[in-house]
């Protein structure tokens, strides 16, 4: 039964409809992903640890399914990112000072999905702490993309979106601080959406960037996505940030979409740009409205988000000290205890964010840093609100590039502008969805990127839908 | 930003960094705040701070939360003396 199941042409959609008429079973599903795993994962990295209760929690959603249980995602494997907590599992954010943490209770998001009786196939590959685009901060080695090996797969949720192309589940989670979800998903030609900020509980999720991090599913599918985003929406009263989504349904009849031209005119591949047009063209002929916007703020985004996201980083990481848990190295005294745990556990990206962040909130350039960026945000948010009076969508390009050869990006500015694009929707919170856009001559992914007003994910969805169908 | 803003800087973080790495953390920042250093261009209104995202605080009750193992918690201590984290002298 195993070798018929080609987990790479299958999707969550499908494969739940296969599952509900008795074609495969759960087992047969999570076998066929074991085996892909086993084939590939030792060239592509992308899963840290397979977990050994796949199986057993494979056998019990049959039952389920037999007995007429459960839903959609019932019996379907899936990766989660290294930063989401399963009880009993380890979870590391990829970082050597949690090389061997385990988790002590479940994500929200993980809580809904066992109600569900989705299978957990293992833990993904990221860069440390949710901090790059490529997984090349990864204390555990790079994640390989599995359209080229010898280019990234994007990052930081690359091991998820790897997972999912290469055939090791049918989706994912990951986390989107300021693209981590929708570059990798771009860069290997899959769907990532970023929710409303606030729509999914971030409880149990290793803290990047609180005022940012999101989490959401990858996908090969629009429908795919939407499925593990209605599980996992909803409010929950232990992130105190969570939020009901007052759904703006989802009726995109006569939409007009806004392109922030200015965003276009440097630091973009030629060839993105080609494959960009080709797809608005497609959305004009669909009959929507396509018009030219402004958002003069929205332009610094980049730049708000390396003043807040490393200052947040800085705080968020202080609790990793070495004392309730976590690699301890001793040194002579506490203090010493302290750095020496840090030093030795935290890798050089995550090193440079923390004293990035600690510069910016220091006495004498707060005001300068911090506070100005604040503002600044503040600016971005009304923009979008404002624009969004006038257009139902804003479109873009997800990345300036496809996917960059390992070791491309050796300058952390580089690094960072890889990430243009996806940084604004996270600043002002709005939803954001990365739909694949067809391949480049080598046969490397294209992705275009939509943004939604707030708590209009389900119209992001619908727009998202249409254009897929139509690529 | 000096070498020595980067050795205080460390030193507040509490990471050692050796000299190599200092210089090259001093190169780094000085790429990325010429970046970012863009915002003091940015005209706002002079508004006060505020907060879009308000926290929701929910009752201080902690049988509504989620289920914790505490001996899952207590396993992960580095370094424990029953059910207390043994910790260098602080003082």
């Amino acid at each position: 039964m195993t070798e018929n199941i080609d987990i790479k042409n299958l999707n969550i959609e499908k494969a739940s409809e296969m599952l509900r008429d008795g074609k495969i079973t759960s087992v047969g599903l999570v076998e066929a992903c074991l085996k892909n795993i086993t084939e590939r994962n030792g060239e592509l990295n992308a899963i840290l640890e397979v977990f050994s209760d796949a199986l057993e929690n494979a056998k019990k959603a049959d039952e389920m399914i037999t007995r007429g249980e459960g839903d959609q995602l019932t019996g379907i494997p899936l990766v989660i990112k290294d930063n989401i907590f399963i009880t009993g599992k380890k979870v590391s954010a990829s970082s050597k000072i949690l090389e061997n943490y385990v988790a002590s209770y479940d994500a929200f998001v993980i809580e809904k999905l066992k109600k569900t009786g989705a299978v957990f196939i293992g833990r993904a590959n990221m860069d440390e702490f949710a901090m790059g685009s490529s997984t090349e901060n990864s204390a555990y080695g790079p994640t390989k993309n599995p359209f080229d090996i010898t280019r990234v797969p994007g990052g930081s949720s690359g091991g998820s979106a790897c997972s999912v192309a290469a055939g090791f589940c049918l989706g994912a989670l990951g986390t989107d601080t300021g693209g981590s979800i929708r570059q990798p998903a771009s860069f290997c030609g899959l769907v990532g959406m970023k929710p409303t900020y606030g729509g999914v509980s971030r409880r149990g999720t290793i803290a990047m960037s609180s005022s940012l991090d999101q989490i959401g599913p990858i996908t090969k599918t629009v429908e795919d996505a939407k499925i593990i985003f209605n599980t996992i929406v909803g409010k929950d009263s232990m992130d105190a940030t969570s939020i009901d989504l007052n759904s703006t349904g989802s009726d995109i009849t006569g939409a007009k979409i806004g392109i922030p031209r200015d965003w276009l005119k440097e630091g973009i591949d030629a060839d993105i740009m080609e494959n960009f047009n080709i797809s608005v063209e497609k959305l004009k002929k669909l009959g929507y409205e396509i018009v030219d916007i402004d958002l003069p703020y929205a332009k610094y985004s980049l730049a708000v988000y390396y003043i807040l996201m490393p200052a947040e980083v800085s705080t968020n990481l202080s609790r990793l000290d070495g004392i309730r848990y976590g690699n301890r190295v001793e040194g002579e005294n506490i203090f010493d205890t302290y750095k020496k745990t840090r030093s030795a556990g935290f890798g050089p990206e995550t090193r440079r964010r923390i004293i990035l962040g600690s510069y910016v909130l220091s006495h004498g350039y707060y005001d300068a840093y911090y506070n100005k960026a604040w503002k600044v945000r503040h600016a971005i948010e009304k923009e979008f609100e404002d624009i969004f009076k006038k257009v139902d969508f804003v479109l873009t390009p997800t990345t300036p590039s496809v996917a960059f050869k390992f070791g491309a990006k050796k300058d952390p500015l580089q690094m960072y502008l890889s990430d243009i694009f996806t940084v604004p929707a996270n600043i002002a919170g709005v939803p954001s969805l990365s739909v694949p856009s067809g391949f480049s001559s080598e046969g490397l992914p294209y992705g275009v990127q939509f943004m939604a007003p707030l708590c209009a994910d389900e119209k992001l969805f619908a727009i998202s839908l249409e254009l897929e169908e139509n690529i | 930003m000096e070498i020595k803003d980067v050795e205080n800087l460390a030193e507040m973080s509490k990471i050692e960094l050796t000299d190599a790495e200092k210089q090259q953390i001093l190169k780094d920042m000085d790429g990325i705040l010429g970046y970012v250093k863009q915002v003091e261009e940015v005209q706002v209104p002079d508004t006060k701070m505020e907060y879009a995202h308000r926290n929701i605080w929910r009752e201080d009750d902690s049988e509504r939360g989620a289920e914790f193992s505490a001996d899952l918690i207590k396993g992960q201590f580095p370094d424990k003396d029953g059910d207390y984290i043994k910790v260098k002298k602080v003082l």
